[in-house]
């Protein structure tokens, strides 16, 4: 059972914080389809501090967490640097935003994967030395348990074997939520995604608050590709996270645009991840019988099942969708 | 009056026409993305230890002219010239991503973006694989079975297809989240359909990840002699089958009933309607289409014979499906434009595969090179805009001196007109 909740939280953690990128940006009003090309960026920088950090020992293996920490920071910024190009496009010159989303999409494996053979020589950049697990991950000793005692359930689940960036992460979800929906701020943001003519009438410089959106999209998308390389690659920068930023999208439509229903949702279809890796060995209530195993079901049907509810959902609800109003179409004062 | 118009009033006339500012514009995303990816090879050659500056501008050469390399000759100088296998080579690899471009092309001519490209083309894939091994040759002649592959795939593509058009059409859903979706789950239904298949190739070692070659039952694409004008390649018929959707495209677009109405409603939904003409099947059909242009495209790829497929498709999409997006926006979505765009990108490309055959280079710069240019056609309308803005200013310059031209009429030029001529 831990290892299942545990597995979970591991898929369900990317999807959320990526998920929140979206919304930032759709919010403002502008559709960001690049955050699968933004996570690959985001990863690769990632991987590629860890790996100079190592290589150059700035960090060594007890001041790991320090170095994770650095890292997030690091990859937010050039995830909100990459997606100044989106940005750029879909403010300043009106572009078609959907297109130079794809555009993105195209140009961050282009690129990754380019540096990466530059740098490696291979098609894949790892860490220096060790490996994720053992650098990163939340051990016994760094909490102040000894080898052998004996933990409870809540702390063999949520503390021993978890990495820190999972908490960071929902943090950040929680803080980044309540400052939408709770602050000034956030409500002109999302003014500027429902009703831009009328946002730009009360004084709000709709195009800052378009940049802005689009920036925490970038930064939010940026850490998220890294925690995915992170927790479920082993620290590795392939120049592909496998649809994850799609599956973010889905996650976010699932969820209506709203923070709560999205993190019920991104929980959910990690629970569906997580089953397709690993159904045969899942041992729900520890009694010996693996029962999802004996239902037979392929896991590919596991994992086609987010994209086919989504697509059920969006067929069922497309009246009640709270799609912000205003999304994609680019803001042209001229034409209040 | 016309004859009597002077030669620079045909010039202006010809600076305004939409389809010349849509080719320019066009041009100038292909120039810059060269140049960006020329700046980065010679970026790298200056910052890397292993590469100097005139691995530089072999590098450069290679991007330029990489068609055309035939390798290095005894000195290690690179060599130039007339080299049938690379033409033959981006011939066969155009024909996949030329079926992929006018699927995106019809698309756009009814208004829709069609980004579900993979998803069809995997779709396809399928079908065609599944036809073309099943039927034993010996019971039905190869080429009949190469047509029912071929069809099979089509008809697989259109089926595909017509799912986000559906969406689209009846419950109003942005016909971009429904492709995206269905891309993925075709990973999934493919994968699932060749899990424990027994096309899987057990024949040959290491192989069971790869679906047997069409060869194995005799079903291959013929040649028609292209192989002896380009030996050593691996060209086949299929580029002119290829070429011929695009010509049936072109005429069913521009020359018949149905494609006017198609164009009608991606110019002006409303203003279809109101024709008379009915919106949401048009829409359907539309995506239908593409779909099928797409199953197209799989089928003559993979029924060339010497074409295997990884049929572990959950992780990754196939990229031949999202090239053809940068094919038809170059292209202008003209479809006999697209067979140029697309061998282009397929030059492309294979000079990306010399830069890593020769030089310490590897092939994705040309990615790179494809990924600007589809980020300049974003924008292809600011910079239609630039190009009109310009020739309005050469009119009001030389209107002083010659005979007054029509403002009033380059004024209402319509920009935003979407259907070419």
């Amino acid at each position: 059972m831990e290892f299942l909740i545990q597995q979970t939280m591991i898929y369900a953690v990317p999807l959320l914080i990526v998920a929140l990128a979206g919304v930032f940006a759709e919010r403002s009003g502008v559709i960001n389809l690049a955050l699968e090309g933004i996570m690959i960026f985001g990863a690769f920088v990632g991987v590629l501090f860890i790996n100079t950090a190592q290589r150059y020992e700035l960090f060594s293996k007890e001041q790991a967490q320090g170095l994770m920490l650095l890292t997030m920071a690091v990859t937010a910024l050039s995830g909100a640097l990459f997606s100044l190009l989106l940005s750029f496009a879909a403010v300043n010159l009106k572009a078609n935003q959907t297109i130079s989303g794809t555009a993105l999409n195209l140009l961050a494996p282009a690129l990754v994967l380019f540096l990466i053979n530059v740098i490696a020589n291979q098609n894949v950049l790892s860490m220096a030395n060790g490996d994720a697990a053992s650098w990163f991950m939340l051990k016994r000793a760094d909490l102040g348990f000894t080898q052998t005692e004996e933990l409870n359930f809540f702390e063999r689940t949520f503390l021993i074997r978890n990495y820190l960036t999972t908490y960071i992460c929902i943090a950040i979800f929680i803080i980044l939520s309540v400052i939408l929906y709770k602050t000034k701020f956030g409500l002109r943001l999302r003014a500027c995604g429902e009703n831009p003519h009328a946002a730009d009438s009360l004084g709000i410089n709709v195009y800052k608050m378009r940049y802005a959106g689009t920036t925490i999209s970038g930064a939010l998308a940026g850490i998220g590709g890294f925690v995915f390389a992170l927790t479920t690659a082993n620290a590795s920068s392939t120049g592909d996270v496998a649809g994850f930023g799609f599956l973010a999208l889905a996650v976010m439509i699932f969820g209506n645009w709203n923070p709560l229903s999205i993190a019920g949702a991104s929980i959910l279809f990690g629970l569906f991840k997580c089953i397709a890796a690993a159904y045969a060995t899942i041992d729900i209530n520890g009694d010996g019988v693996f029962a999802l195993a004996e239902l037979g079901i392929s896991t590919n049907f596991y994992r086609m099942l987010p994209y086919l509810i989504t697509l059920l959902v969006l067929a069922f609800t497309s009246k009640n969708s709270r799609a912000p109003k205003a999304e994609g179409i680019p803001y042209d004062k001229s034409t209040r | 009056m016309n004859k009597n118009l002077p030669s620079i009033e045909n010039g202006r006339k010809l600076l305004q026409k939409d389809s010349f500012k849509t080719a320019l514009s066009s041009l100038i995303s292909i120039l810059i993305g060269i140049i960006v990816g020329c700046i980065i090879v010679v970026i790298v050659a200056v910052a890397s230890d292993e590469i100097t500056f005139k691995g530089g501008i072999e590098g450069v050469k290679l991007i330029l002219f990489g068609l055309l390399c035939k390798g290095r000759d005894a000195a290690g100088e690179l060599v130039f010239g007339f080299n049938p296998v690379n033409i033959g080579n981006m011939l066969f690899r155009a024909t996949p991503v030329i079926m992929t471009g006018l699927s995106v092309a019809v698309a756009f001519k009814t208004g829709l973006f069609n980004i579900g490209t993979p998803g069809q083309y995997l779709i396809g894939t399928a079908a065609t694989l599944i036809i073309a091994l099943s039927i034993p040759s010996d019971a039905v002649a190869s080429w009949i079975i190469w047509i029912l592959a071929f069809l099979g795939g089509m008809a697989a593509g259109a089926l595909w297809g017509m799912i986000p058009g559906i969406f689209r059409a009846y419950l109003h859903i942005n016909e971009v989240l429904a492709c995206i979706m269905t891309n993925w789950i075709a990973a999934n239904l493919v994968t699932w359909i060749f899990e424990n298949s027994p096309f899987r190739n057990g024949a040959e070692s290491g192989k069971v990840g790869y679906i047997m070659k069409t060869t194995a039952n005799s079903v291959e694409t013929p040649k028609f002699g292209l192989d002896r004008l380009f030996s050593g390649s691996q060209i086949n018929a299929g580029i002119i089958a290829a070429c011929l959707a695009a010509v049936i495209i072109y005429v069913i677009i521009s020359k018949t009933t149905l494609g006017y109405e198609l164009k009608a409603c991606g110019s002006n939904r409303n203003a279809a309607e109101y024709a008379g003409i009915k919106g949401k099947r048009k829409i359907v059909l539309s995506m239908a289409i593409a779909g099928s242009l797409s199953g197209g495209a799989a089928a003559l790829y993979y029924l060339s014979g010497n074409t295997e497929f990884f049929w572990s498709t959950y992780q990754s999409l196939p990229s031949e499906g999202f090239n053809g997006i940068p094919i038809a926006l170059l292209a202008g979505n003209n479809p006999i434009a697209v067979i140029f765009s697309g061998c282009f990108m397929s030059a492309l490309n294979i000079a990306g595969q010399q830069l890593k055959n020769f030089t310490a280079y590897n092939e994705f710069v040309t990615d790179i090179i494809i990924a600007v240019i589809v980020y300049l056609s974003a924008f292809s309308l600011v910079i239609k805009m630039l190009l009109s803005k310009r020739s309005k200013r050469e009119i009001l310059r030389g209107n002083r001196t010659t005979a007054p031209v029509n403002l009033a009429k380059s004024e209402i030029e319509p920009e935003e007109r979407q259907a070419d001529e």
